[in-house]
């Protein structure tokens, strides 16, 4: 059982005030993940949690027990690095049993772990070699056994599979998820990369400038991003936007852009009765973008031309302009359409979001 | 490597670096013929018809036995190795724990201090002598080995520190934060996972102090008076040069086997000692 608190956490170099007012709950067995941009304060705070960074203001509690002033070796954590961190003069079983010993277990209880993670991580044949004689994807799972061999009660993960080729990061993403409904510890991950920590979180924090934007449900992030950036991170490719005024007419509200004109649905209609006569960014992902047909209504869609095709297989993007903004539209793979050509795309007026272009804050 | 025809190869390849062997190589050669020749073939004036200054025909072991039974060189010897011995344990020590604190503790000054240790090494020996000279008669070391032993260090460990300074720095600091997660104390995290990591500096490090107190002239020359305490380039030189009469096959006799140590180090960790020089390590 291990339930992570961060409590107005700060962290303060010289001039840069890296990490400002983290409150976090990170449940027992949870997944966290920690994204944002380099230089957003994710690995700050993952670092404060393993205690090699010390804490400016604020508290970190595990299990109700204050960690503030604990030395990292007694906190009862364990830490998988970007760049594996492995002792390279040591074999990958010494690796491995090199915790254990520092903690002064038996012999055969040193053994029978290293034994069992490397069998759950399928690298009992490579016990007796090197570091350097190993495979990128090889060391990652050395790295990971060397922390589940301690069972300790949190995982911290900082940017682990960024050093993997693409094939292999896919691969052990799967595998991390395996290991982790497996293992049920509860772990606490940092990445940059939006597509990692939306597959691999129960929740999902984002980060930016050393602010929380917005923690949830991946699916959550996603569906109803509380500003823009959060919008813009989440998502790939991301998502649309558009500068747009607002104009009553017809009973109702109007976003209107050159070359667009769309209705607002009915939901929106009170939150933006404010916005009246005034600019706001209009958001729209590239999958509530489609080819417009018949049965679209009008005022969900616009005429636009193709600028460039991106055929990826399974779908296509579709780069078009809608008058000064270009927008990208993710569609049907049997859509056939060639450069240049003029299309009518559809909005789905369930799925655009509305941004206050001030705060950027959702509206 | 040069591509292209034969001849390019051996005109900017295999001619420079014969060239660059030889001149490298020539003194050894020299030390070694000069050590066999036998006086008569020494002191051949060089308009003489038999002249024939790289070659000997009548190898002789004189000097070398001249070098042993009349001169105290086993003793020299003995002095030399006991105290660039002991001089480079103690720059080691001091060096490598300099190094580590500067390269990874955060403290006040850390930059400057380090600058600071190095301006030191930038002070040359032939000025540093007079003031050492004044603290060793205070202490009332002169003519001991303890008088180089001591000194040595002061060239010694600001050298030791910068080497062992830049190697620590190659060595990736998550090694020794992962070390502490995983159970160790700093120090643990030293002694099992950086120090051994940065045997091959510390071994270079070794290797150029030892060098550099085996080769050191001007202190041994200063502190050191009566003939059984010298050290073997001062006791050769200051032995077989008496006046202007240079006793050549003896002193070269003298150089080669004081030479012999040091190249049975360098030979020994040479790989080591490339490594590091290059910082090889990978994490």
């Amino acid at each position: 059982m291990a339930r992570v608190l961060l409590k107005n956490l700060n962290k303060k170099y010289d001039d840069v005030h890296a990490v400002k007012d983290v409150n976090l709950e990170i449940r027992d067995r949870e997944f966290v993940v920690l994204v944002g941009p380099s230089g957003c304060g994710k690995t700050t705070t993952l670092r404060m949690v393993a205690g090699l960074e010390e804490i400016s203001s604020g508290e970190i509690r595990i299990d109700e027990q204050r960690i503030n002033e604990l030395a990292p070796m007694d906190r009862d954590i364990a830490m998988v690095f970007q760049n594996y961190a492995l002792y390279p003069h040591m074999s990958v079983y010494d690796n491995m049993a090199f915790g254990l010993r520092m903690r002064k277990f038996g012999k055969e209880e040193i053994e029978r772990r290293v034994r069992q993670a490397a069998e759950i991580l399928g690298i009992q044949g490579l016990l007796a070699r090197r570091p350097r004689q190993l495979s990128g994807g090889q060391r990652q799972r050395v790295a990971l056994g060397r922390a589940i061999v301690r069972n300790p009660r949190v995982f911290l993960f900082d940017e682990p599979l960024s050093n993997l080729d693409a094939a292999l990061r896919v691969q052990m993403r799967v595998e991390l998820k395996r290991l982790h409904n497996r293992l049920e510890t509860t772990a606490i991950y940092v990445t940059h990369d939006q597509v990692e920590a939306m597959t691999l979180g129960d929740r999902v924090v984002v980060m930016k400038d050393g602010v929380v934007q917005q923690e949830g449900e991946p699916l959550e992030l996603y569906g109803r991003p509380v500003n823009r950036f959060v919008a813009s991170f989440i998502g790939s490719p991301a998502m649309n936007f558009v500068e747009v005024a607002i104009i009553p007419a017809d009973g109702g509200l109007w976003a209107d852009a050159a070359g667009l004109r769309i209705k607002i649905p009915s939901k929106k209609q009170e939150a933006l009765q404010r916005y009246a006569g005034r600019r706001v960014v209009l958001g729209v992902r590239p999958e509530a973008l489609r080819v417009a047909s018949g049965a679209d209504p009008a005022e969900y869609a616009f005429d636009t031309a193709v600028e460039v095709v991106e055929p990826l297989g399974n779908e296509i993007l579709l780069d078009v302009r809608a008058g000064a903004h270009a927008m990208v539209a993710r569609v049907d793979p049997a859509t056939r359409l060639k450069v240049h050509e003029k299309v009518r795309l559809a909005f789905d007026p369930e799925r655009l979001h509305f941004f206050d272009p001030g705060s950027e804050a959702a509206i | 490597m040069i591509e292209g025809a034969r001849w390019k190869k051996w005109l900017w390849f295999y001619l420079p670096m014969g060239m660059f062997i030889l001149a490298l190589l020539f003194p050894f050669y020299w030390m070694l013929v000069t050590t066999m020749r036998p006086d008569s073939e020494l002191y051949r004036p060089w308009n003489h018809p038999l002249y024939m200054p790289f070659w000997t025909t009548h190898p002789t072991f004189e000097h070398i036995k001249n070098l042993l039974y009349e001169t105290l060189f086993g003793l020299w010897m003995w002095n030399t190795m006991l105290i660039a011995l002991a001089a480079t344990l103690i720059s080691l020590f001091c060096g490598v724990i300099a190094g580590y604190a500067l390269a990874r503790l955060k403290f006040r000054y850390a930059g400057l201090l380090g600058t600071a240790i190095f301006i030191t090494y930038l002070v040359p020996q032939t000025l540093l002598f007079i003031p050492l000279a004044d603290i060793i008669r205070d202490y009332r070391i002169g003519d001991t080995p303890w008088a180089l032993i001591l000194t040595y260090p002061t060239f010694l460990i600001p050298f030791c520190t910068w080497l062992m300074m830049g190697y620590f720095k190659t060595i990736p600091k998550e090694l020794e934060e992962c070390a502490r997660i995983d159970g160790a104390t700093r120090w643990q995290a030293m002694a099992y996972i950086i120090f051994p990591i940065a045997v091959p500096g510390i071994l270079s490090a070794g290797i150029f102090a030892f060098t550099l107190s085996w080769n050191e002239f001007i202190y041994a020359l200063v502190f050191l008076s009566s003939p059984e305490q010298k050290t073997v380039p001062v006791g050769v030189v200051s032995e077989l040069i008496r006046g202007d009469v240079f006793f050549w096959g003896p002193l070269m006799a003298g150089a080669l086997i004081g030479s012999v140590p040091v190249a049975i180090v360098y030979s020994f960790f040479v790989e080591h000692y490339v490594a590091g020089m290059t910082g090889s390590v990978k994490g």
